[in-house]
């Protein structure tokens, strides 16, 4: 969120426990794409268990009731909730400002309508690519020409159009392309998402890390546009933490802004942190109120003593808190660890290595060394068993529904 | 474009102005931002309905505040700063 929004103070301690301001409601894992840069868990095939309309509209309330404004209804893919136009309405009643982050295969026109009617503020349409062959290839699924129906559609209904492409090797290089696509379909703000390496782009990194050169050239590209629609068109470009000296500040902060809801209810203070060994609380046995301001899942990094060395006594930890806890988690085995990203840590020089690994097998043009890992309910399967084979239990989190210790 | 007295002012529907009891002032809202508004701010753009003139909005406004100086120009000031911003547009 914008400056304006943040809750952070004068020196940049974050408040012990503010209010939520965002909450993304991730209605269901269920996706009729299978995207390899997803980044879903890997354990999608877990969550059988969703949420009932009745929870979501508690949950929707409750987190209205502590200040929440921002209300995000994602997944997996959220139309695949055939209630959803339910949830809306009731997001709009309360107040939010509702913003709909789909693939948008599932909505066609007369569902873009009723939308409308039930108070949507905002569309998000995911591309994989700006040609059809590459979006269908790394969508899994023949979506492109129905993508291009589904913005236009956004516009003649008066949406503001965001238009949002994750990039990664194979489309970096199409940038120009892509974003003449966005210009073309008059899209209001484009979001140039780098991949962040969670989830199923962790297990497909080898394949999807994009190289040093590539990202110099996405970036003076990216400016270029940014300068020639300024006023028109919102180009957002961030490059991706893996090639920077400094992490980014994480969420605005552990707890402070940002509250994720799964399909089956596990309470997040952000999307990726399911992965972390840590109990989250479940909506369905605890309010929201209680969530954000009592559960130990959420007080665990809040504010800053939860930091070791070198971050604990270093000046720049209230700019950037220490970085991200997932990737600390994902890089070092260790979740209070100061993130790999930042150049003081020392699993930093790793890092660099395995970017620099990756960087050979990239030049090397070999893609089948360790062919892509499609995102979908087999994979997920597989990739439980393989898991579970190789980590020490301590390193699963508990299952859906798992009631906190 | 030059700001004119008669010039009439509408908030631009894709965003969304609203008051906000937990902020206890005036947001815009847009896809995933938010912006929170001076008191000042909030009360010129909740008038911008696309059938007040710029003339009337000011007008209104010192009836509303009758001791706040230089009212009619920081009004002018901050409209312009609003359609550079997108909020509102010109009908
Ligand atoms: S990234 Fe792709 S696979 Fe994952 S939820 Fe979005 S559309 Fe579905
Ligand atoms: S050591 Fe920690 S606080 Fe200091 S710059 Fe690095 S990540 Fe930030």
């Amino acid at each position: 969120m914008e400056k304006a929004g943040s809750n952070s103070s004068e020196n940049g301690t974050p408040p012990r426990a503010s209010c939520p301001h965002w909450l993304l409601a991730e209605l269901t894992y269920k996706c009729p794409l299978q995207c390899p840069y997803c980044s879903n868990p890997v354990e999608i095939a877990r969550y059988q268990k969703e949420l009932t309309t009745e929870d979501w509209v508690r949950v929707l309330r409750e987190a209205r009731e502590m200040g929440a404004v921002q209300l995000g209804f994602s997944g997996g893919e959220p139309l695949v909730r055939r209630d959803l136009e339910e949830m809306i309405a009731e997001g709009r009643r309360l107040g939010y400002y509702s913003n709909l982050i789909t693939s948008g295969v599932g909505m066609d026109e007369a569902r873009v309508q009723r939308f409308k009617e039930a108070g949507l503020d905002h569309i998000q349409i995911s591309f994989q690519a700006s040609n059809e062959e590459l979006n269908n290839f790394l969508g899994g699924t023949k979506s492109f020409q129905h993508k291009m129906e589904m913005a236009r559609l956004v516009k003649k209904y008066e949406y503001p159009m965001v238009l949002n492409i994750v990039l990664h090797r194979m489309n970096i290089d199409q940038i120009r392309d892509i974003l003449d696509m966005t210009v073309a379909l008059q899209a209001d703000y484009v979001e140039l998402a780098s991949t962040q390496y969670y989830g199923w782009s962790r297990v497909n990194v080898d394949q999807l890390l994009p190289t040093r050169e590539q990202l110099e050239n996405a970036e003076q590209v990216a400016r270029e546009y940014q300068l020639r629609m300024e006023g028109r068109m919102k180009v957002i470009y961030v490059i991706p933490d893996y090639f920077a000296n400094r992490p980014k500040r994480c969420m605005d902060g552990w707890g402070q802004v940002f509250l994720t809801v799964t399909p089956d209810g596990t309470a997040l203070p952000c999307h990726a942190a399911g992965q972390l060994p840590l109990e989250f609380p479940n909506v369905r046995e605890h309010s929201i109120p209680w969530i954000w301001n009592e559960s130990p899942g959420f007080q665990h990094f809040r504010g800053l003593d939860w930091m070791q060395e070198p971050c604990r006594s270093c000046p720049e930890r209230f700019k950037d808190l220490g970085g991200c806890r997932c990737q600390a988690f994902m890089l070092t085995g260790d979740a209070a660890a100061t993130d790999p990203v930042c150049d003081k840590s020392p699993n930093h020089q790793r890092l660099l290595e395995d970017v620099e690994r990756i960087g050979r097998i990239a030049r090397s043009g070999d893609t089948q060394a360790k062919p892509l890992l499609f995102r979908n309910m087999r994979n997920s399967k597989e990739l439980m068993q393989e898991s579970k084979a190789l980590l020490p239990p301590s390193k699963h989190r508990p299952g859906p529904g798992a009631t906190p210790a | 474009m030059t700001l004119e007295a008669r010039s009439v002012p509408r908030f631009t529907p894709t965003f969304r102005l609203q008051w906000e009891q937990a902020q206890d002032c005036f947001v815009i809202l847009y896809p995933e931002g938010m912006v929170k508004l001076s008191g000042s701010a909030g009360e010129i753009l909740k008038r911008c309905d696309g059938e007040r003139t710029v003339s009337g909005i000011i007008g209104e406004l010192r009836r509303s505040f009758p001791t706040v100086e230089s009212l009619g120009s920081d009004v002018t000031l901050f409209l312009e700063e609003a359609h550079g911003k997108g909020w509102i547009q010109f009908v």
